[in-house]
């Protein structure tokens, strides 16, 4: 049971208020909200609801207005950008939508990217293979489909075995089938090696694959659902 | 007027690109402020140096002889194509001057009584004209008054045709023929120990004999007057007297040496110039390609509303205008008040009487219009990208730059490299124009440096040359007229003297053909340790027996090589005239000087040993004994002392060399910090998504930065070795271009000079990717990652 595992996260009262302009945006208006080790959560929510401003939260790249944000023992948001950059290179692992691979890198490089600086990271050539990607080591992103680009993005963010993968909207620029092998390696990652998962989405057939869905609107969490039975990613459709 | 929606678009675009557009406008502005420095100073001092010929009536033909009876004058007046004629006396005397233990040579130039206008007319600064009643009053030239801190009213004492005299300074002017006072043994003019004084015509033909006579004529040309046949006629007239030859401007010493700075600062006016408007050529290039690939979906829009492609092009390219209108208006301004700066330190140099400031409506034109001109090399290639795209590709983002394997995958090499360097080397290698463009825009700066240094490096190796092995006497003594050769002993039995060598000067005219230069043959004796004859390679050069050992230069000029014969005029004594071989060709930095064997010299002028004047070494403790008695010995004609004359050559280079160095940094910089901050900036704007994608990944700040400025950084490094080379060529061809008859630039770059380009680059390039460092700090993460491109 949840209540049993013990957190990675703890999340209270977190506000973010962004100056946009003369306009004042509360992104978050008051978030409480615990992740726990190996589980993988879904992030549900329309465009604006205030997901990614809390997972870049979560992931080290943004600072609350208010609240706290407690990684382990560690409080996040009385770090500073130095603190933060070494939570992000050892802690944490990011998908992005749009892949964000480095064009002049071929895949293995990419990956080898961050296993260079990382502790105790798994050769890339492994992390590729998690992704099945072994035949396309020595591709550059430009020779790559977007499927194969965003499977590079996971390995690349896998490889440094992080305890936590943060995913925001990762199959948001594929098509179906791509999208539903792209979600099979994001379950088959936190499935094998354990990493707290949290993915970003606005697909409500996606949150069948999750153990807990944070429902967001705007900028609060409306309700939490546990899922009793996971669904597997191949036989979601949407 | 209300500004279209579009144009308005390029004010906002210019602010938005400010530290851009600075960078590039500085570049222009260098570049036009030196074009219009360097061609309004080069008009100014033309039209200066006219008018200073005109009002003060510069001559065009110029003689001297022994003593030439007075009555000559009128024939030479009659002589077809002269419209006047002035004779006079000029005699070199040793003067004792307060304040300088030294002594000096006075120039003594004989000057009618009353004053009336005549050819090499003066322009009296301070003080009077001479009183007809008083012999010993003189007008001291401005250079010679300035340097020694003498005003009418102080004098100075010299020896008048072997007798004391004191001589009363009443006024200080300049003359035309003056504007650069230099003694002819002496290869740098030094104001302090030689100077020209006006006399009276009565007094010193009183006090040389030469009563009714002259020994020195100027004149001046009808309009339409042909040079050659004036000079022709003078000689037959002279020939008798004792002339050495008639000569015209172009061999006049203080007309060549203000003619040569005009011509010069109009080639420095046109390279410098050149080189700064084809970099701010390459950055407009480089800002507008990444202004049109960022605004894609602009255009798309721009177009989808139906302005035209060329509506488009002309949009980026006003920017571009306006870029330029920025840093032409400004360099002009700049230009304006540096030509008046520049122009007022000539005229103070040259002593002119008056600069005639003149700014020409054709030269601003043409500044716009080369500056236009670099505009739209850089601008069009940018904007034609802009021209092709369809509306619909446009919309769309930009497909991911394609990356391929290449020559440094193939020999093995990234594999040993951290990603960052594989990052480096695969984004320089795919856009490999661009990087050369920018190696060769920081190499220019590099050149810049490495040849502004170079004329310093080259001055001094001829000086060191000149100095320290060639003139090694500590004095040299001239004579007026050839003296035996025993007088050898009188010199040895000076105070302090240990060392006296000697030397025969004999005024000759070299002819081959059609062509013929008036020289002066140095008669020498083999085995000087005082003066030795040095080439250009710093070899000893060795005098033949027999024949002439001539200067390479000279001899291109008389159309002679190694082994051909010339004719020799003696131009003085018994006038023979012989033919003799040209045995060696020398290569020397400074002069054009042809050497002979004492003894065969002897045989050609049919006189014997005589000499001239003589090198001595001089113990340091008597020098001031040997001053004393030099001032004071009738037959000197002039003393130079070694040490005194390096030390005015230094005091004077060291002080252009400070102005000429700090604007060279300036310079410099601009063209390195222009080109290294415009890449960085660029490469930030492409890549930042890269960038803060590692920056997301758990890259710190240093280390993206180390990755973006890495790539500059490895351009500078490039740069560098490259910038070395088209230095050194620019070197050379400077080298080549400035070689004349009066000395020859050698080829030295020195390591200090190296260094010293080496580290402003580096400075430079420091202090851009500072200014670049301070917006990887500001990179937002967020921000960059949500967006697609």
């Amino acid at each position: 049971m949840p209540s049993q595992r013990n957190a990675v996260f703890r999340a209270r009262g977190i506000r973010k208020v962004y100056q946009m302009g003369e306009v004042q945006v509360e992104a978050l208006r008051s978030i409480d909200l615990d992740l726990y080790e190996g589980e993988l959560v879904v992030l549900l929510g329309a465009s604006g609801s205030g997901k990614s401003t809390l997972l870049n939260i979560l992931g080290g790249l943004d600072v609350p207005t208010a609240g706290e944000v407690v990684y382990r023992n560690h409080d996040l948001t009385v770090d500073d950008d130095r603190a933060l950059t070494a939570y992000r290179r050892e802690h944490v692992g990011f998908v992005f939508q749009f892949y964000n691979l480095i064009p002049s890198l071929t895949a293995l490089e990419n990956v080898a990217l961050v296993t260079e600086i990382a502790d105790a990271p798994m050769p890339p050539e492994d992390a590729l293979a998690l992704v099945g990607l072994s035949e396309r080591l020595s591709h550059f992103p430009a020779q790559l489909s977007g499927g194969e680009q965003q499977r590079v993005a996971i390995a690349r963010a896998v490889a440094k075995r992080p305890e936590v993968l943060l995913c925001d909207e990762p199959t948001g620029a594929l098509d179906y089938q791509t999208g539903k092998m792209v979600l099979e390696v994001i379950e088959h990652v936190n499935r094998s090696l354990g990493t707290t998962t949290a993915v970003i989405t606005h697909n409500a057939a996606i949150a069948a694959m999750a153990d807990r869905v944070v429902h967001m609107r705007s900028g609060e969490i409306t309700h939490i659902d546990e899922n009793a039975t996971k669904v597997s990613p191949s036989e979601l459709s949407w | 007027m209300k500004l279209r929606a579009i144009d308005r678009k390029i004010l906002r675009d210019i602010v938005h690109l400010r530290g851009q557009v600075l960078a590039v406008a500085a570049v222009v502005l260098c570049g036009i402020a030196t074009f219009v420095t360097m061609w309004t100073a080069h008009r100014s001092l033309k039209l200066s140096q006219d008018a200073y010929y005109r009002s003060h009536r510069f001559p065009d033909v110029f003689a001297s002889a022994r003593r030439a009876p007075d009555s000559l004058a009128r024939k030479l007046a009659a002589i077809e194509g002269v419209a006047a004629v002035r004779t006079r006396i000029v005699v070199d005397v040793t003067l004792d001057v307060p304040r300088l233990d030294e002594p000096a040579t006075g120039r003594l130039v004989s000057i009618p009584e009353h004053r009336v206008p005549m050819l090499n007319d003066l322009f009296l600064r301070q003080g009077r004209w001479i009183d007809p009643m008083r012999p010993d009053e003189v007008i001291a030239s401005e250079s010679f008054a300035t340097a020694n801190s003498l005003r009418p009213g102080d004098s100075v004492a010299g020896v008048v045709n072997g007798r004391w005299r004191r001589l009363e300074i009443v006024g200080i002017a300049i003359s035309p023929e003056f504007v650069y006072e230099i003694r002819s043994v002496d290869i740098f003019p030094d104001n302090r120990r030689f100077g020209v004084l006006w006399i009276g015509h009565e007094a010193l033909s009183n006090a040389y004999d030469m009563e009714d006579a002259f020994n020195d004529v100027a004149i001046a040309l009808a309009p339409g007057g042909s040079e050659r046949e004036v000079i022709a006629r003078i000689d037959d007239i002279l020939a008798p007297w004792g002339s050495t030859g008639a000569y015209g401007r172009d061999e006049q010493i203080a007309h060549r040496f203000l003619s040569d700075e005009i011509a010069q600062s109009r080639v420095s006016g046109t390279i410098m110039p050149a080189i700064f408007l084809g970099v701010a050529a390459f950055l407009v290039h480089m800002v507008l390609t990444r202004l049109v690939q960022t605004q894609r979906d602009q255009i798309a829009v721009l177009k989808a509303f139906g302005y035209s492609s060329l509506d488009v092009a002309i949009h980026y390219l006003k920017l571009a205008a306006v870029v330029i209108t920025i840093g032409t208006i400004l360099g002009i301004g700049l230009g304006i008040r540096l030509a008046q700066g520049l122009g007022r330190l000539y005229a103070e140099f040259y002593h002119l009487p008056s600069l005639e400031f003149d700014v020409d409506a054709r030269t601003l034109l043409l500044a716009f219009a080369i500056s236009a001109l670099a505009a739209s090399l850089g601008a069009l290639s940018a904007v034609r990208g802009a021209l092709k795209l369809p509306p619909a590709e446009a919309m769309r983002p930009e497909a991911p730059p394609i990356f391929h394997p290449g020559v440094l995958e193939r020999v093995g090499l990234m594999k040993r490299m951290p990603p960052s360097g594989r990052i480096i080397a695969r984004n320089l290698a795919r856009r490999r124009m661009k990087a050369f463009l920018s190696i060769s825009g920081v190499a220019m700066a590099v050149a810049i440096l490495v040849v502004g240094r170079f004329m310093f490096d080259a001055v001094s190796l001829m000086m060191q040359r000149q100095f320290s092995e060639i003139q090694r006497e500590d004095v040299t003594v001239s004579f007026h007229e050839p003296k035996a050769h025993a007088t050898r002993h009188d010199l040895e039995h000076l105070p302090g003297v240990f060392g006296v060598e000697t030397f025969r000067a004999v005024p000759v005219r070299l002819v081959n053909e059609h062509r013929s230069k008036r020289a002066a043959i140095f008669g020498i004796d083999g085995g000087g340790s005082l003066r030795r004859l040095i080439d250009r390679e710093g070899r000893e050069i060795s005098v033949p027996a027999e024949g002439l050992a001539m200067n390479a230069t000279l001899a291109e000029v008389l159309g002679v090589g190694a082994g051909d014969s010339l004719r020799v005029e003696v131009l003085e004594g018994r006038r023979r005239v012989e033919t003799v071989e040209v045995t060696r060709l020398v290569d020397e930095l400074i002069g054009s000087s042809v050497y002979m064997d004492a003894e065969a010299l002897a045989r050609l002028t049919g006189e014997g040993r005589t000499i001239s004047g003589a090198y001595l070494s001089v113990d340091p403790g008597s020098l001031p004994a040997l001053n004393e008695q030099l001032k004071r010995t009738p037959a000197v004609a002039g003393v130079a002392l070694r040490e005194t004359v390096i030390e005015s050559f230094e005091k004077t280079i060291a002080q252009s060399m400070t102005i000429t160095t700090t604007m060279l940094i300036i310079f410099a910089s601009v063209i390195a910090i222009g080109v290294v901050y415009n890449g960085a900036r660029i490469a930030l704007s492409e890549r930042g998504r890269e960038l803060a994608s590692l920056r997301v990944l758990g890259f710190t700040r240093g280390e993206v930065s180390a990755m973006l400025l890495g790539e500059q950084a490895l351009l500078t490094v490039l740069a560098i070795p490259f910038g070395a080379v088209i230095g050194y060529g620019l070197c050379a061809l400077i080298a080549n271009v400035m070689t004349s008859e009066l000395y020859r630039i050698p080829l030295v770059v020195s390591s200090r000079t190296w260094a010293f380009a080496v580290l402003v680059i580096a400075a430079a390039s420091v202090g851009s990717a500072l200014l670049v460092h301070r917006r990887i700090r500001t990179l937002d993460l967020v921000e960059v990652l949500k967006t697609r491109e």
